[in-house]
């Protein structure tokens, strides 16, 4: 394998080399792995620069503005000074606040998100580790980020941060449900938990076998990272912001540069288990350009999270829990199912694909109708407008 | 001694340290934590044991309700951060001449035991361990039967939950 087709396998066996010159075997096995993990960590912290920039541009760009241009070409270094000014800022610690959790919960916050890198296939072969069970990996360390919630929420000493985590938590938990129902739609169609194997079993997409699977995956995964419209958690303009009320520079900083990561990384997921991964021409044979190409249906899952975020308005809290428990539960439940019994009634044969997407398409209209009859129930009820008595002259 | 006898060496203090951090502390949230803390320990132990599936579930299962517990926590707390209860109550010494029986009998059956020292061996490498347990747990010869009581008690306590959760009939 030459350098040029695989340069951190070269650079990789080149390092473990050098550490195991001049130290025991297991060892410099054992330092190795710490550097790589350094390096893929290092990787998903550098890029949420990257992307706090960018979607500071695209949200302009939506709301027929410029966006940051003044710090270096295109506005490139605004996050740098950004960065900064945050840690230059007075770190304030409330004086009844518990110290210990209250501090290592934006670190938890980070790494809650940065763990999800650690099963994520690069390019053939560039992966952190390739466990068996990566997609339940993927849902545990999720109950991470919801540890550091709630113990930003309660160690601030602030009953507000405490409601803000409260309500959080419950947003969370409730969005996990259908987000995990259809995480296993894709592994029924690889027959595996492994991400790797899940992107050398898509010769077809999973996002042309599942389409409706695909979007119930983004929608709970935006509710998940809590963006508009499901970031009634933190409403500025109506309520106070939530558990990160507390803290200031660089420690809420770090709970805002997890939101961003957790964003990408949905979008990177999404890639993975919808769009083929780092499947791609000349992927196999360079594998840089898998790299390339997994970023760039990343990068495609962040603009449609951008995309809704610039567009929609806010959700209420009685529309979201409603349409969680309603409807993506309900629709998530049925495609897993349908696609359970189309896999087995089809197995190797070339109706699979069609009777796949026809399922789907059932689905679909089906649970449009059930919407229809209902709003339709709804439209009736009129809350306000009642008969007044007229006024009349004496 | 390998690098992986020192993290097992490692994460075994931290898993006691933690442990006995959770029973002693007077703060529930504080308890709660220190619990989360030495159920990942058990996490990282599955892992050193290449029980990768076993690991995840450990911190899907059990980290994942600690955030609950500790929701429950707070309530039962009334929410305030500095409160300290006290940690013992008047059973306190017939639950330690209790816990005490049951480690020392314990402790007397597992003497007995003559295969306490026996290592079972590794498997091979290739064996892809977690279809395995998968078509074990449906499969009739296999525990098909227990999972589906598990299911079914499952489904129960959900019905349940429900049942008790919905307002009365007429309203209260």
């Amino acid at each position: 394998m030459s350098f040029w087709q695989d340069p951190i396998g070269v650079i990789g066996e080149w390092i473990h080399g050098l550490l195991a010159s001049f130290l025991p075997e297991a060892w410099a096995t054992f330092l190795y792995t710490v550097v790589s993990v350094v390096v893929v960590a290092s990787f998903g912290l550098i890029i949420v620069i990257f992307l706090i920039w960018l979607e500071r541009k695209v949200a302009a760009r939506f709301q027929d503005r410029l966006g940051p241009n003044r710090a270096g070409p295109y506005g490139l270094l605004q996050t740098f000074a950004d960065i900064v000014k945050l840690i230059t800022k007075e770190d304030v610690i409330p004086e009844k606040a518990d110290w210990l959790p209250f501090n290592i919960a934006p670190i938890l916050s980070v790494v809650a998100v940065l763990l999800i890198w650690a099963v994520v296939p690069f390019a053939p072969g560039w992966i952190g580790t390739d466990l068996n069970v990566g997609v339940l990996y993927i849902a545990a360390v999720g109950s991470f980020g919801i540890l550091s919630i709630l113990m930003a929420g309660w160690s601030s000493n602030n009953k507000y941060a405490l409601l803000g985590a409260f309500r959080a938590v419950a947003q969370l938990i409730s969005y996990e449900v259908p987000m995990l129902i259809t995480l296993m739609v894709p592994v029924l169609l690889a027959r595996s938990m492994g991400l790797m194997e899940m992107v050398q079993d898509q010769d077809v997409w999973f996002i042309v076998l599942a389409p409706v699977s695909g979007l119930i995956f983004m929608v709970s995964s935006i509710a998940e990272i809590g963006r508009t419209p499901f970031d009634l958690l933190e409403a500025e303009s109506e309520i106070v912001a939530g558990y990160h009320t507390e803290y200031t520079g660089m420690k809420f900083g770090l709970f805002f540069a997890a939101e961003f990561l957790h964003a990408f990384t949905v979008g990177v997921l999404f890639a993975i288990l919808f769009l083929g991964g780092w499947r791609g021409p000349g992927a196999e044979e360079f594998r840089v350009l898998g790299v390339v190409y997994l970023m760039l249906k990343g990068l495609l899952g962040y603009f449609i999270v951008m995309w809704v975020r610039s567009t929609l308005p806010r959700i209420r809290i009685d529309h979201m829990l409603a349409f969680n428990w309603k409807f993506l539960t309900p629709v998530s439940l049925a495609l897993l199912i349908l696609t359970a019994v189309v896999e087995k009634m089809f197995e190797g044969n070339s109706w699979r694909i069609p009777a796949l997407l026809i399922g789907n398409a059932a689905v679909l209209i089906l649970s449009y109708l059930i919407l229809r009859s209902q709003s339709r129930r709804v439209a009736r009820q009129r809350v306000t407008f009642r008969k007044r008595p007229e006024a009349k002259p004496a | 001694m390998t690098a992986e006898q020192s993290i097992f060496l490692f994460i075994g203090f931290v898993i006691l340290f933690s442990g006995y951090m959770m029973v002693t502390r007077s703060n529930l949230v504080h308890a709660a934590l220190f619990l989360v803390v030495a159920l990942f320990g058990v996490a990282v132990i599955f892992v050193l044991l290449d029980a990768g599936f076993l690991a995840v579930v450990q911190v899907l299962v059990y980290i994942g309700a600690i955030a609950i517990l500790m929701i429950f926590a707070v309530m039962l707390t009334r929410g305030n951060a500095t409160e300290e209860q006290e940690s013992m109550n008047a059973g306190f010494g017939w639950a330690m001449l209790l816990s005490a029986l049951f480690a020392f009998a314990l402790i007397v059956m597992l003497g007995q035991w003559p295969d306490i020292g026996a290592m079972t061996p590794a498997l091979d490498a290739g064996r892809n361990t977690i279809e395995e347990l998968g078509s074990a747990l449906v499969s009739p010869d296999g525990y098909v039967i227990p999972f589906e009581v598990a299911s079914v008690l499952l489904l129960a306590a959900l019905i349940g939950a429900l049942v008790v959760a919905r307002p009365q009939k007429g309203g209260k």
